[in-house]
């Protein structure tokens, strides 16, 4: 079975599956979760505003990207970014943006609408008297959520946050569907230009799995910690 | 935007010769239901397994339910498909492993399988959360009936057990839908693919992925409309849901 299975394929593309494939998971998974935090705090934000036509939107927003599998997501970006661009700068053609900067692009979008249902569920988790106690100091709304709510909702849904970017660094190999080299990217390239299919999965798997179940663990600690705190 | 809308596409005859762009839409979407369905069965009943092994006393099963959850957990889905497809039956003897790429359908069965797995481990998750939410006096009071350990389970903890998690299994039944459309990097032509191949050929890209966000968009409804029915059948008089 495993008779022949060759640990040197692995060896000599170590450099470059971590270097070029590795480094681009890591980028988008960083990225995409620093900025989909944002917006997705941003659509909690509108999505729990008293403004029917703003939360509307927001709620309409989440609910179709969620609806909405990932693969076909990514094909959607990648073919619409260079209409909407050209919409945008007015240029005569479809601008090229690549693979690269629509793959960030829609990670991040994609993304913000997951943040945007653990925010909300977070900012919906801070009592009631918080925000009482918040206008009665003389602070406005605005206030009352950036200095009283938001902190908060963050420090009870840290957990939930960092697991969804546990996933998220799963869902990055699906660039995969671009031929974009990431780190499955990467191995794949090696295992079919080598034949070495067997070696370069299973390393690549192994990977995977070492790197998420460290950061699940860590996720844990992290929620044992916060639960005891409060 | 000056893209050149053209609905009437779908009504063209594909390249390849199997119909109308609409024909092979309509095939992958029945595809992608029967790949959900039957993947979903497969995640039941081991999830079902899975959750309620982590729910016996004994240092064993624990260690086995937990590292298969985790194992099937921490890599990625798409990586899991690779590894029944592509590794599989290179681990396996020769003669087993040439039967099995020689399968006419074999992304497809590799679709289940694999989305099967992956779900169950979710799925495991969710079941043991709803025998542990039950009190454990439905436990004891079973147990002090006389009943077996197994029927205590069988008759007591798990219909409560299964009614409470209902919502969670719809949303993993949708994941689970959704995901089917990632073996399309193994050659399985569900509507994604069906989408995508529309869009190489009729270069129609906005219509082609159209028809596939409408089609999942009604799955989703669908279901969460069939849900409600079904969690309405059953909710047990008296039951916390029942007042509603």
């Amino acid at each position: 079975m495993f008779s022949n299975f060759d640990f040197g394929v692995i060896a000599s593309s170590f450099v470059y599956l971590f270097r070029e494939g590795m480094t681009f998971t890591m980028t988008v998974t960083i990225f995409a979760t620093i900025i989909g935090t944002i917006l997705g705090t941003l659509l909690a934000i509108m999505r729990l505003s008293g403004i029917w036509i703003v939360s509307k939107i927001a709620e309409l927003y989440v609910n179709l990207i969620r609806s909405l599998p990932l693969v076909l997501i990514i094909f959607w970006f990648y073919f619409l970014v260079p209409y909407v661009g050209q919409w945008i700068t007015g240029s005569p053609r479809p601008v090229q943006v690549g693979a690269v900067a629509s793959t960030l692009l829609t990670f991040t979008l994609f993304e913000a609408a997951y943040f945007a249902e653990i925010m909300r569920a977070g900012i919906q988790s801070i009592p009631k008297g918080q925000k009482a106690a918040g206008q009665a100091l003389g602070l406005n709304s605005t206030q009352v959520m950036i200095y009283i709510t938001l902190p908060q909702a963050f420090r009870n849904m840290l957990p939930v946050l960092l697991t969804q970017t546990i996933i998220l660094f799963q869902d990055t190999s699906l660039v995969y569907v671009l031929s974009i080299t990431d780190f499955l990217g990467a191995a794949s390239k090696v295992a079919h230009r080598d034949g070495r299919l067997v070696e370069m999965y299973l390393f690549a798997a192994l990977i995977y799995f070492l790197i998420s179940l460290a950061a699940s663990v860590y996720v844990r600690q992290l929620q044992r910690r916060y639960t005891i705190a409060r | 935007m000056n893209y050149n809308w053209n609905w009437s596409a779908f009504l063209d005859a594909t390249p390849e010769g199997n119909g109308t762009y609409l024909d092979t839409l309509i095939q992958g979407g029945v595809l992608t239901l029967w790949t959900a369905l039957i993947s979903f069965a497969l995640a039941f009943v081991l999830g079902s397994i899975i959750g309620i092994l982590r729910t016996l006393p004994g240092r064993r099963i624990g260690a086995f339910s937990v590292a298969y959850v985790e194992l099937f957990r921490n890599i990625p889905l798409l990586m899991q498909m690779f590894l029944w497809y592509f590794v599989l039956p290179e681990a396996l003897p020769a003669d087993i492993g040439r039967w099995i790429k020689g399968l006419p359908d074999g992304s497809f069965y590799t679709a289940v399988i694999c989305l099967g797995f992956y779900t169950s481990s979710r799925m495991a998750e969710q079941v043991r959360a709803g025998i542990l939410a039950l009190p454990p006096g439905q436990k004891a009071a079973g147990l002090a009936l006389g009943l077996s350990r197994a029927q205590t389970y069988r008759y007591v903890l798990l219909p409560m057990a299964y009614r409470m998690i209902l919502p969670p299994l719809t949303s993993e039944f949708l994941n689970n839908t959704k995901n089917t459309s990632v073996a399309l990097t193994i050659g399985l032509l569900e509507i994604t693919a069906r989408a995508r191949a529309m869009q190489e050929f009729s270069f129609q890209v906005f219509e082609a992925f159209a028809a596939a966000t409408v089609f999942y968009l009604a799955i989703n409804m669908i279901s969460v409309q069939v849900m409600h029915i079904v969690e309405r059948r059953l909710v047990v008089p008296g039951s916390m849901a029942g007042g509603k």
